[in-house]
């Protein structure tokens, strides 16, 4: 099944921000316990930056980043969440795994609706 | 010392059960290590069980006050004695029986567990131990009955026992923690010296009663042992004749002595219900062709004439109810391992097709035809014994109107049980005349091993030394009955004995054998007259009615409740959260609400767009819209944080509100254009008062909440607390990760959850290729 065209302006922006937004969220994640942000924050623009790149070329694009399935990230962040939470731990270390789980929830939406309606691959 | 026994039997159970592979038919033999054990033991300490009895407590939980408490008196030495003897015989005998075939090791695993189950259950002093072990004694039961989990026919009578029995244990705890409370312990000898009276007793008793006569096969409870017969014959002669049925007798016989004289309708409830079993079964057991069947219907009629003895009450009947007690253990289990020789080496059970078994297996035939007699109870056999002490105990009642009927009862259900004897014994191993049109005969069996017939000659060989010498049972028969009734039994005639002289028992003995046999030489008239009768409704009829009703009943209920329909979900679900909190709602009435409107005019100018995109959503045509304006309200909440200075809240907002957009958008490609015409007025007028009460309910709810505050708000603390405790700047953040930590973890498990349940939906409703992919990742 052929890709659909995708418009050429909307790849490039987002091929220009998308390393961007990333860092940008691990910088969040970092400063929170300071500054506004955290790992709620860090992680919904994680996804942000995923659905950008989903929304220029499809669930491909963003399998080609993420090769393994969404759970992975949602039970890793799991784990470092309840481990650092019930021991009280380090808050990063907690925050972490927020920020995983939250990315994990993001890509799960949009690698299991994104598919094409008629249930082609993209 | 007891609790270590109980021990070795898990310890031995679990070890066979794994080591089977290696072990082959030997299982067995190591299995009956620990019955044997506990045997001689019994044996050893039977001097003082039978002297004052053991006592024991094992600290289980202290924190939490449980307490195992153990009381070895000398009706448990008896039990103890019949289920460990037993036990050791049945494995002997399972080695051959069962053999290497796939499952062994688990069988003897099982089997015995249950023994340890059972001697649990006879020592248990406490009532929640009782009922602990009772339903060990189930489940053992229901792993035993379905032990072919292959075949249909015994999975199914597995399970009917279960509920049978599971459900009349439920009855039996719930009787035990009222009779406890009323008692004010949960010690059994404490209960049963010091009997409650009072409002809930009766009650409580016949719950108790319930739960007994469920485990010991009674009218109307009593099919479920005729279907327990798709068990193997190791498991029928063990559990389902001598030991596990005897359960619910077993506690007849501790509460009968307390209360039988006292709780008016005792008497009456057990003696009637114990008559009927006896005579019923019988009854059934003359149309039976199969001899495991017959054997099965024996064992319910035996277990009334049990009840009957134990459930009076009465010190004579009571001796004899433990004499029966242990001569039916030993003829019963001795008949079941019979007719598994039988069916082991011609192939088949059914007495029509059985001939001359007495000339070609005549060891068989010799160990049959002893335990036939004693169950009859032809003299110098220990089964004449007991019950002429029955029938003199009986007789010497005899006065009241209610005990004359009790012995017509009693004697109609021995000459029944004269009559199923001769037809076991004659149809099994006597000539069969071939009839023309009838069943094909069974060629010669082969002989059986001595393996095979060892364990049930011992039995027979108990029945036989025990009715010529009666004294040898009599300190165990004694103390068992003295334990039961708290003093001596005096018991009706002088005891056990092999000759009481000539007297009214002696005749009526000699009257049941004559009518009996002349029962059994009117046969075929009387099977006749059977097939004749109208059929009624059958306790197994009434049991698959109430199982198909239950589950009828779930289908509809989970019609009703998990509708299928989207808005009706969500509808009661709205519904049930705005009707739940209205009753506090009405209760703030008098409050005091100050209200400001707006603290600034940009704060209005927002809050019109939100209010006016929010009425757009209500009547937009198209779902793409719809959403959008949905994020227009979220957008319009983040500006509202921007403004009162909440920098993460309004980040957090942002993000989300884009994202939740991202995916509804997402979804709609699947989703047709336009909203779905609603159907009717009717329908539309309950959306628009559900969605008008929900609304009009949170905005009640949050003004009312805001102005209900009487202590000071816990975010003033947590701020103070968040730079010095938590070492960060950003509050938030710190009540979210380090104060309120765990709420957190709770909500991120939830997203997870979330995150899961969308995949799972997405991968249901897709093709299968596609749904691999999504969760293996990369094709």
């Amino acid at each position: 099944m052929e890709r659909p065209e995708g418009s050429p302006i909307l790849e490039v922006g987002v091929r220009a921000v998308f390393h961007t937004a990333l860092l940008f969220s691990v910088f969040l994640l970092l400063v929170g316990h300071d500054a506004p942000g955290g790992g709620f924050v860090g992680g919904l623009v994680a996804g942000a930056a995923f659905v950008l790149r989903f929304a220029a070329g499809g669930v491909e694009e963003v399998r080609a980043v993420i090769p393994f399935p969404p759970t992975a990230l949602l039970g890793a962040g799991l784990v470092v969440a309840v481990v650092a939470g019930v021991g009280a731990w380090s808050p990063l270390v907690f925050d972490t795994g927020v920020y995983l789980i939250v990315i994990g929830l993001v890509l799960a939406l949009v690698l299991s609706l994104g598919g094409a309606p008629d249930g082609g691959p993209v | 010392m007891i609790w270590l026994l109980l021990v070795v039997h898990a310890v031995v159970a679990l070890g066979v059960a794994v080591g089977a592979t290696r072990l082959g038919r030997d299982a067995f033999l190591v299995a009956a290590v620990a019955p044997l054990l506990a045997f001689v033991w019994l044996v050893a300490r039977s001097g003082v069980a039978l002297d004052g009895g053991i006592t024991e407590q094992v600290s289980w939980v202290p924190s939490l006050g449980l307490t195992l408490d153990l009381r070895l008196d000398g009706m448990g030495l008896l039990m103890g004695l019949l289920v460990s003897g037993i036990g050791v015989v049945v494995l002997a005998y399972s080695r051959w029986y069962v053999g290497d075939a796939p499952g062994a090791g688990r069988m003897a695993g099982l089997l015995v567990a249950f023994a340890g189950a059972m001697l649990g259950l006879v020592v248990a002093d406490n009532v929640f131990v009782l009922y602990g072990f009772w339903e060990l004694t189930t489940v053992a039961s229901f792993l035993l009955i379905g032990w072919e989990d292959q075949r249909a026919p015994a999975r199914a009578a597995a399970l009917q026992a279960f509920l049978v029995t599971g459900i009349g244990g439920l009855s039996l705890l719930a009787g035990l923690v009222l009779l406890g409370q009323a008692a004010g312990t949960w010690s059994l000898s404490g209960l049963l010296a010091d009997p409650p009276t009072g409002g809930a007793v009766p009650a409580a008793l016949v719950l108790v009663l319930v739960g007994a006569f469920t485990k010991s096969a009674q009218v109307p409870f009593h099919f479920w042992l005729p279907g327990a017969m798709a068990a193997p014959t190791p498991v029928s002669a063990y559990l389902h004749s001598a030991t596990l049925v005897k359960a619910g007798v077993y506690l007849i016989a501790l509460l009968a002595p307390a209360f039988a004289a006292g709780v008016g309708f005792w008497r009456p409830l057990v003696l009637g219900v114990g008559v009927a079993t006896m005579v019923w079964g019988g009854w059934r057991a003359l149309r039976q062709f199969d001899l495991k069947l017959l054997a099965a219907y024996g064992t319910v009629s035996q277990l009334g004439f049990l009840v009957v003895l134990f459930g009076a009450g009465v010190p004579a009947l009571t001796f004899a109810g433990c004499a029966v007690l242990v001569a039916h253990a030993l003829y019963k289990a001795a008949l079941f391992l019979v007719v598994g020789v039988v069916d082991h080496q011609a192939h088949t059970r059914d007495l029509r097709r059985l001939d001359s078994l007495h000339r070609h297996l005549p060891v068989t035939f010799a160990v049959a035809a002893v335990s036939v007699a004693s169950m009859v109870g032809i003299p110098l056999l220990f089964g004449f014994v007991a019950k002429e002490a029955a029938y003199q105990a009986i007789v010497d009642e005899l006065g009241p109107a209610r005990w004359n009927l009790l012995l017509v009862g009693v004697a109609a259900g021995s000459v029944l049980t004269v009559a199923y004897g001769a037809r076991f014994l004659q149809g099994g191993f006597g000539r069969q005349p071939v009839a023309p049109g009838g069943h094909d005969l069974v060629p010669p069996p082969p002989r059986a091993p001595w393996t095979a017939l060892l364990p049930p000659a011992v039995l027979a060989g108990c029945t036989v030394v025990l009715g010529l010498a009666p004294g040898l049972a009599a300190p165990l028969v004694d103390g068992a009955a003295e334990a039961l009734l708290g003093g001596p039994a005096g018991a009706g005639g002088g005891g056990l004995a092999l000759w009481h002289g000539a007297n009214v028992a002696l005749a009526l003995s000699a009257l049941t054998l004559v009518l009996g046999a002349l029962v059994h030489l009117a046969r075929q008239p009387i099977a006749r007259f059977q097939a004749a009768l109208p059929h009624g409704v059958s306790g197994a009829q009434a049991y698959q009615w109430c199982l198909r009703s239950v589950l009828r009943g779930a289908d509809r209920l989970t019609g009703v409740v998990q509708h299928g329909s989207l808005p009706v979900y969500l509808a009661v679900t709205l519904v049930t959260a705005v009707a739940l909190p209205i009753p506090a709602l009405v209760a703030a009435r008098g409050l005091d609400v100050s209200l400001t409107v707006a603290e600034s005019p940009l704060q209005a100018v927002v809050v019109g767009i939100v209010v006016a995109a929010a009425l757009a959503v209500a009547v937009a045509r198209r779902r793409f819209t719809a959403v959008l304006l949905v994020g227009c309200v979220g957008y319009g909440v983040a500006v509202l944080f921007v403004i009162q200075g909440a920098p993460d809240l309004a980040l957090t907002q942002l993000l989300v509100e884009t994202l939740t957009l991202v995916a509804f958008v997402v979804v709609l490609r699947h989703l047709p254009d336009g909203f779905r015409p609603v159907r009717g007025r009717g329908s539309t007028l309950a959306r628009v008062v559900v969605a008008g009460a929900v609304g009009t309910f949170v905005a009640a709810f949050a003004v009312v909440a805001a102005s209900s505050r009487t202590v000071p708000p816990v975010s003033v603390e947590q701020v103070a607390l968040a730079e010095p405790e938590g070492g960060g700047r950003n509050v938030v953040n710190v009540i979210v990760n380090d104060i309120r930590g765990l709420d957190t973890v709770g909500e991120v498990t939830v997203l997870v959850v979330a995150g899961l349940g969308v995949i799972a939906l997405a991968a249901a409703v897709r093709p299968r290729r596609q749904a691999q992919e999504v969760t293996d990742g990369a094709p």
